[in-house]
């Protein structure tokens, strides 16, 4: 008993300190990654130059009806205008060198501290980056779960059928079908809307519901499911073939292990080998696989929500990007990158934890 | 290199990497043909469309090819050049005076209306004063006033834009108008006469008309809503797509290997280094940092190219080829290599990475599309070099000018149809170059 007391406290320290590591790791990468994204988001600092040409444009405005103004000479004016334009980039913290400021930003990043706007404004007319990303964030959480929940137990499901039906038509189809995927979900979209809303007419064009959105909660889910029909379906299309094929393969290497053949000797259901033999050994990387793609998908829904005019947290990007916003890029992408390590971070714990084959070392990965 | 001739033999036996092979070798021919008969330069030109260079073009035209699966006759573009016609221009002198009548006629036999009509007209001598009145005669003998006024030296009547002509026409437009009799839907066929009643003060005055009877189909590929030939940008699309999902793929497979080579053979620092800069990469969303880099920095297909790659080179793919490197590196024929004195770069190019090789031809082939498919994702959002067509291009502009809504269909379904097919092309061969170079899946 002490003994197993022994290892089990050596086991749980030998844990400790390895995620310990991993933390400070995932740490110093999500800080270079934040600040590269500072740097590329402020051009280098080049957008600082535009926001210095665009105060002394408005002050040079504001001078233009100023009385007193009028009456100076020009050597005054100069002055006056030097000083006001002196006055607003203190105000901006422009002051400053940008290298300095970079670091400002990047402490502000990381604590989400995520300031105020250049120009856009939440649809409730706030400044405030947080505003921004947040109100968007529901319809594309709405958008990207329902897809990719369909999407995982479908072809979970056609995956684990196919591996029971190694070499038949629909097993030949699959792997027919699987090049399809090259496409990405937009281009199916395109298509989907062109056969589903333009020639057919049946469901609309884009957009999340109806204009003017419906009063009752009932008609706006049903008008919500409407719409969410053609987007939800183009993912469908430009991910399940491959899906499938992936993991009927993985599925088909699993079931040619000796402990399978073991359990159909023993004359066991195939429901259960497949839940207690197949399936739990390789739901791990599958499960890891799954919630990666969903993260990384997330910051892909740009031209998906282009295509169906989508409210979502892409557009609000693309929207961000093309008015050179740089607090509202940095703020998505901070939220995204924290996303991203906390993910991987958790299904790190979790597989260690629960898995008896990973090998933990101090210094190294986990390793299966 | 044996193996992976023999690899490439055993192609014969997936009817799927046939047609693979087809469809890329249709696309190699279709590039050959369009970069010999439109060269790039013209194409750029073309695209840009200066000068008025597509004014003889339908707006939104279909391509040609409709015509053949309709029982209607669908309206061609019919243009009428006073200076092709000699016999259509009359030429009165009075005194100081001169009166220029110009008739210009053709048949129109087509079971629609066609689009627009517009008037191109081109007078001798720069600031005379020339007044004219334009007429319209129809098939069954009726006279319609169109409109009176002076003519500059380079004018033209958008005669569809004539908003008292509509009015008079009882509110249709003018090329709806003009061709139709009655209240009767279909327009009247047979031989319509455009008559011009000039009258300058200058006796040497001279006066050329062109009239323009725009059509609903136009080339094999239809017009935009610049009237530009869309052919040009599907021709151009194929070679770009090529071009860029080629190097694209192989700039980011040959890197990546080598790269985790390299990793792997140096170990320590080295390796650790690579492995952070690809955790640090993998952070970051390549599509937002890609779009960023199109909208701050560069638009230029090659820059796009340059970040695609250092985006791709340290992605999921360096893990990977690091596995497969970290067990070459124990195998026997590396040390053997190593005891006779092989130092670093030699066993990592000569002994290392051809090892790898038949792994790569697969992946390599698999990943065209995505690329083909990213440039055309960043071009539909509108980032894309500015002088090049390309296929993504037109699918911004059909989505921009809402296409599908206005049932411009061909402007979005022939670039897609091209997109997705070239996509198939090589994602079929990938597919079967993987069952046949990854053993693994050969025993499937």
């Amino acid at each position: 008993m002490e003994e197993m007391g022994m290892t089990l406290a050596s086991n749980l320290k030998r844990i400790l300190k390895y995620f310990l590591v991993r933390i400070i790791i995932m740490a110093i990468t999500l800080l270079i990654g934040v600040y590269v994204v500072i740097l590329v988001a402020n051009m280098g600092g080049a957008v600082d130059e535009i926001r210095k040409s665009e105060i002394r444009e408005a002050v040079g405005r504001r001078l233009l009806g100023d009385e007193n103004y009028r009456i100076m000479s020009s050597e005054e004016r100069q002055k006056y205008a030097k000083m006001l334009e002196e006055i607003e980039f203190k105000r901006f913290g422009l002051d400053q060198p940008f290298l300095i400021r970079s670091f400002l930003y990047l402490k502000q990043a990381l604590t989400l501290d995520l300031g105020n706007a250049e120009r856009l404004t939440s649809d409730t007319g706030s400044r405030k980056v947080k505003l921004i990303i947040l109100e968007r964030l529901v319809p594309t959480l709405v958008l990207m779960m329902t897809s990719f929940l369909i999407l995982f137990f479908s072809a979970l499901t056609f995956a684990l059928f196919l591996s029971r039906r190694y070499g038949s038509f629909f097993d030949k189809m699959i792997i027919a079908l699987a090049p399809l995927s090259a496409a990405p979900a937009w281009f199916y979209g395109i298509f989907l809307i062109l056969i589903f809303a333009a020639i057919l007419k049946i469901l609309p064009f884009g957009g999340m519901v109806r204009v003017p959105p419906p009063d009752n909660a009932f008609e706006y889910f049903l008008s919500l499911l409407r719409h969410l029909v053609l987007p939800v379906f183009s993912v469908l299309l430009s991910s399940i073939f491959i899906s499938t094929y992936n993991w009927r393969t993985y599925f088909l290497i699993y079931s040619n292990e000796d402990y399978v053949e073991m359990a159909k000797a023993k004359g066991l259901s195939s429901a259960m080998i497949e839940r207690r033999y197949i399936l739990r050994p390789t739901m791990p990387a599958i499960v890891t696989s799954f919630a990666l793609s969903l993260i990384t998908q997330w910051m892909g829904s740009i031209t998906l929500e282009t295509v169906f005019n989508w409210p979502g947290l892409g557009r609000r990007i693309y929207e961000a990007i093309s008015n050179f916003d740089s607090p509202v890029i940095v703020g998505a992408n901070v939220i995204y990158a924290y996303l991203l390590a906390t993910t991987v971070l958790v299904l790190d714990v979790i597989y260690a934890i629960l898995d008896p084959r990973v090998r933990v070392e101090a210094t190294g990965g986990v390793e299966q | 290199m044996s193996s992976i001739l023999r690899g490439l033999k055993e192609l014969k036996n997936y009817p799927s990497a046939m047609v693979g092979l087809a469809i890329i070798a249709f696309l190699v021919v279709l590039s050959i043909y369009t970069v010999i008969t439109i060269p790039y330069s013209e194409a750029v030109k073309l695209w840009r469309g200066a000068d008025q260079i597509w004014i003889e073009n339908p707006r939104f035209a279909r391509p040609v090819f409709f015509d053949w699966f309709t029982p209607k006759k669908l309206a061609r573009t019919i243009i009428v050049d006073s200076r092709n016609n000699p016999n259509a221009k009359i030429v009165n002198q009075y005194g100081e005076d001169v009166e220029i009548i110009i008739t210009l006629e053709f048949d129109f036999l087509y079971d629609e209306f066609p689009t627009e009509i517009t008037l191109f007209m081109n007078k001798k001598i720069p600031g005379s004063d020339m007044y004219a009145t334009f007429y319209w005669e129809t098939p069954d003998g009726r006279r319609i006033n169109l409109r009176r006024g002076s003519i500059k030296t380079r004018d033209s009547y958008e005669i569809s834009q004539d908003t008292a002509l509509r009015r008079r026409l009882g509110g249709k437009d003018a090329h709806v108008g003009l061709f139709s009799a009655g209240d009767n839907k279909k327009p009247l066929k047979g031989k319509y006469r455009f008559v011009i009643e000039a009258v300058s003060f200058d006796p040497e005055d001279d006066l050329d008309v062109r009239l323009i009877v725009y059509g609903t189909i136009h080339g094999i590929a239809g017009t935009d809503h610049l009237r530009r030939d869309l052919k040009i940008a599907l021709f151009w699309g194929a070679p770009i797509a090529l071009i860029f999902g080629l190097l694209a793929a192989v700039g980011t497979t040959a890197l990546t290997m080598l790269i985790a080579a390299i990793g792997v053979w140096y170990r320590g620092v080295v390796d650790g280094l690579i492995q952070r800069i690809t955790e640090v990469r993998m952070i970051l969303p390549t599509l937002v940092i890609l779009i960023m880099v199109g909208m701050f920095y560069s638009r230029s297909i090659w820059v796009i190219l340059g970040t695609v790659v250092v985006l791709g080179v340290f992605g999921s793919g360096i893990k990977v080829y690091r596995a497969m490197f970290l067990q070459v590196r124990e195998m026997p024929y590396i040390e053997a290599a190593q005891a006779y004195g092989a130092r670093g770069g030699r066993i990592v190019f000569k002994y290392m990475l051809p090892r790898i090789i038949p792994m790569l031809i697969p992946a390599f082939v698999t990943e065209v599309p995505a690329f083909v498919f990213l440039e055309a994702t960043l071009a539909f959002l509108g980032i894309s070099d500015p002088v090049v067509p390309t296929w993504g291009k037109i699918l911004y502009d059909a989505q921009s000018k809402g296409a599908l809504y206005m049932g411009h269909y061909y402007w979005v379904v022939i670039p897609s149809v091209l997109l997705i097919i070239t996509g198939l092309g090589f994602s079929m061969l990938g597919f079967a170059l993987d069952r046949i170079f990854n053993p693994r899946l050969r025993r499937m």
